[in-house]
C-alpha cells in the first residue's frame, strides 16, 4: 500500500492563537480518513493546509509523495477539493461552472465533455444543469460543490463537511457516493457527525482543541476507550430475584432495568474476561430463560464526550 | 499555463457582459465621450483631432472607470470564497492574475471601440491627420494598461469591491495629482514627480509622438503593479 496524504508535525499559529499543533497522520491509497471534533478543532484548518490553500506554520505535508508547499503544482493537481463554504459562482449554470472548474484543473477538452455528464448524473444534478447556481437550493449547492470535486477523478479527495445542509434523504445516498469513492481515490472528510463518520470511514482522526486526541478505526475506538463493558441481556425470570443474581456476579458493577422491556437489563461489568459467560451460567443455574445476551458498543458521541471532557480537565 | 489564463480571462468577460451593470457602464462611457467630442468641436475653429476628446476622456473618466472594471475581478473571488478552489486548483497566482488583466483590458478595448463612431463622424466631415489619431489611441490604450493594473491590485486588497474601487481611484488620483506636485516643488523631486505622473506620460500621445519613453512608463507602471497584484494574492496564503 502507498501512502497517498502524509501530514507530518503540522502547525498553524494563527497569530498568537494556535490553530492545530503537531498534527500527524497518514493516509493510505484507497482509505476514507474522517476527522473528527467540535466546532473550532481545527478540521478546516488541516484541510487548507493539505489542499496548498495556506502553509503550515511549521510542518510538512505531502500529496502522493509531493510536498504541498515546495511542490505545490504537483501536489495540487492530485487533490479535488469541497472547501467548508462550497464556493461557487452564482452568475454561472451548473455545467458553466463545472466545464470551468474542470478545465482549471488540466482536464483536457474531449476528457470533460465526456466526463461532465457522468458527473452531474452521479450527483443527481441532471434537472439542475442549465439552472443558474444562484437559483440553487443550499443542498443543491453543496452537490454541485461535490461534483467539482469529483470531476477530473483526482487521487486525492478532500471533503470539508460534504453532508451539511442536505436533506435525510440525500445524506444517505450522499454518504454511499463518498463510501463507494473509497478504493478508487484516498478520501479525507470532516464532520462532527459521529455515525456518519463511523459508516463512512475505514479510520477515524479526533482532533479538539487542535491536537489528536485519538487515531483509530470506528470500531476499535468504542471498544478502546470503553472503561467497562456494557451488556444487555432479556431474562425470563422474575425480576425481583434477577436484579440481586446479576449483582453477584463476579465483575459486575451495576445492573440497571430497561424501562420499555421488563424482561431487560443492562449489566455494566469490569473489562476482565467476557462478563457473558458468567451472566449466562448465572442465569442457567437459577433455570430462568435466556432470550438475548448481548455487549453493547459505546457510541462514538459517548467516546467523544469523554475523550473531550478528560482532555478538558486534564488541563 | 496559456489555456489556464484564457480560461480564466474568458470566464470573467463572460460574466462581465452578462450582467446589466456592463450596459450601465457602458452608455455612460459613451455617452461622456460623446459629450466630450462635441464639446471639443464647438469651438470658432474645430480641428478633425480626437485630441480634445481623448484628452478629457482619458484624464477624466480613466482613474474611475478603471477601478470599476476591475473592482470585481479579485474582490469577488475572496467575497465568494471562490479563491480557496482557484488557489487550491492547480493554477499558478500568476496566471490568475494575468487571466484577470485580460479579461479587465478586452473589456476596456471592448468598450473603448464604440468612440470608434466619433472617428467614423471625422472622417466624413472632415479630414483629420490619420498619425495623431491612431497615436492618441495607442496613449489611451497604454494608459489603460497602467490603470486597469492599479485597479486590480486595488480589488486583490479587499473583498469588498467598493473598498476595491475606491482604493484604485486613490492610487490613480495620486499619480495623476503627481503631476501638480510637480509644479509646486523643483530640482530633482520635480523632474521625479512629473515623470510619476500618469498622465504627463500621454500628452505626446495625444501630440501624434510615439516615445518609447512614454511607452516604457506605462507598461513599467503595468508590471509594478500586476507583480504587486501576485505577491498581494501570493501573501493570503501566509496568513
Ligand atoms: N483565518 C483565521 N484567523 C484566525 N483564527 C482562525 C482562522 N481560521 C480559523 N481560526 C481559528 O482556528 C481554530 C480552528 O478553526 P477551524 O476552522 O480549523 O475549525 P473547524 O474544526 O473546521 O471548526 P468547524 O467545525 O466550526 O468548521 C478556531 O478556533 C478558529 O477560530
Ligand atoms: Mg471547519
Amino acid at each position: 500500500m502507498t501512502v497517498m496524504i502524509e501530514a507530518d508535525n503540522l502547525t498553524k499559529h494563527y497569530g498568537n492563537f494556535i490553530g492545530i499543533e503537531n498534527i500527524n497522520f497518514s493516509v493510505e491509497e484507497g482509505e476514507i480518513l474522517g476527522l473528527l471534533g467540535p466546532n473550532g478543532a481545527g478540521k478546516t484548518t488541516c484541510m487548507r493546509i493539505l489542499t496548498g490553500f495556506m502553509p503550515p506554520s511549521s510542518g510538512t505535508a505531502r500529496i502522493s509523495g509531493y510536498d504541498i508547499t515546495t511542490e505545490s503544482l504537483k501536489a495540487r493537481q492530485r487533490i479535488g477539493y469541497l472547501p467548508e463554504t462550497v464556493p461557487l459562482y452564482t452568475d454561472m449554470t451548473v455545467s458553466e461552472y463545472l466545464t470551468y472548474m474542470g478545465t482549471l484543473r488540466g482536464m483536457p477538452t474531449a476528457n470533460l465533455k465526456e466526463r461532465l455528464p457522468e458527473v452531474i448524473e452521479t450527483c443527481g444534478l441532471q434537472e439542475y444543469q442549465k439552472s443558474f447556481i444562484a437559483n440553487l437550493s443550499k443542498g443543491y449547492r453543496q452537490r454541485v460543490g461535490i461534483g467539482q470535486a469529483i470531476l477530473h477523478d483526482p487521487d486525492v479527495l478532500i471533503l470539508d463537511e460534504p453532508t451539511i445542509g442536505i436533506d435525510p434523504i440525500q445524506v444517505v445516498e450522499t454518504r454511499q457516493l463518498i463510501r463507494s469513492l473509497g478504493g478508487k481515490h484516498t478520501l479525507v472528510l470532516s464532520s462532527h457527525i459521529l455515525p456518519e463518520v463511523s459508516m463512512v470511514c475505514d479510520r477515524v482522526i479526533i482532533i479538539h482543541e487542535g491536537q489528536v486526541v485519538a487515531v483509530d478505526t470506528p470500531a476499535n475506538l468504542s471498544s478502546h476507550l470503553q472503561r467497562s463493558q456494557r451488556v444487555s441481556a432479556t431474562i425470563n425470570g422474575p425480576s425481583n430475584e434477577v436484579m440481586p443474581a446479576l449483582r453477584e456476579i463476579q465483575g459486575v458493577q451495576d445492573v440497571h432495568r430497561d424501562s420499555d422491556n421488563p424482561l431487560a437489563y443492562l449489566i455494566e461489568a469490569r473489562l476482565d474476561g467476557d462478563i457473558r459467560e458468567s451472566i449466562a451460567q448465572a442465569i442457567v443455574q437459577k433455570g430462568w430463560g435466556l432470550l438475548e445476551l448481548q455487549s453493547v458498543e459505546m457510541s462514538l458521541e459517548e467516546i467523544f464526550l469523554e475523550l473531550t471532557t478528560t482532555d478538558r480537565e486534564s488541563q | 499555463m496559456i489555456r489556464n489564463i484564457i480560461a480564466i480571462a474568458m470566464k470573467e468577460i463572460r460574466s462581465y457582459f452578462g450582467s446589466p451593470m456592463a450596459y450601465v457602464i457602458g452608455a455612460f462611457f459613451v455617452g461622456l465621450t460623446g459629450f466630450f467630442f462635441i464639446d471639443a468641436l464647438s469651438v470658432p475653429f474645430p480641428v478633425a483631432s480626437v485630441r480634445g476628446f481623448l484628452d478629457r476622456a482619458v484624464v477624466l473618466i480613466m482613474p474611475i472607470w478603471a477601478p470599476i472594471i476591475t473592482m470585481r475581478l479579485l474582490a469577488e473571488e475572496q467575497k465568494l470564497g471562490t479563491l480557496e478552489l482557484l488557489m487550491t486548483a492547480p493554477v499558478r497566482d500568476s496566471e490568475i492574475v494575468l487571466g484577470k488583466f485580460i479579461a479587465s483590458l478586452v473589456i476596456f478595448l471592448g468598450t473603448l471601440s464604440f468612440t470608434i463612431w466619433f472617428v467614423l463622424l471625422l472622417f466624413v466631415f472632415g479630414d483629420p491627420d490619420i498619425m495623431p489619431l491612431l497615436s492618441a489611441y495607442v496613449g489611451f490604450i497604454m494608459y489603460g494598461v497602467a490603470a486597469l493594473s492599479v485597479g486590480l491590485l486595488a480589488s486583490s486588497l479587499s473583498p469588498n469591491q467598493i473598498v476595491a474601487a475606491v482604493v484604485g481611484f486613490g492610487i490613480l488620483v495620486i499619480l495623476t495629482i503627481s503631476q501638480e506636485a510637480a509644479r509646486q516643488v523643483d530640482g530633482v523631486a520635480a523632474v521625479i514627480l512629473e515623470e510619476l505622473a500618469i498622465n504627463s506620460h500621454l500628452e505626446d500621445f495625444l501630440r501624434g509622438v510615439l516615445s518609447t519613453r512614454d511607452f516604457g512608463y506605462y507598461l513599467a507602471i503595468a508590471a509594478v503593479f500586476l507583480f504587486l497584484t501576485i505577491r498581494s494574492l501570493e501573501s493570503r496564503r501566509w496568513r
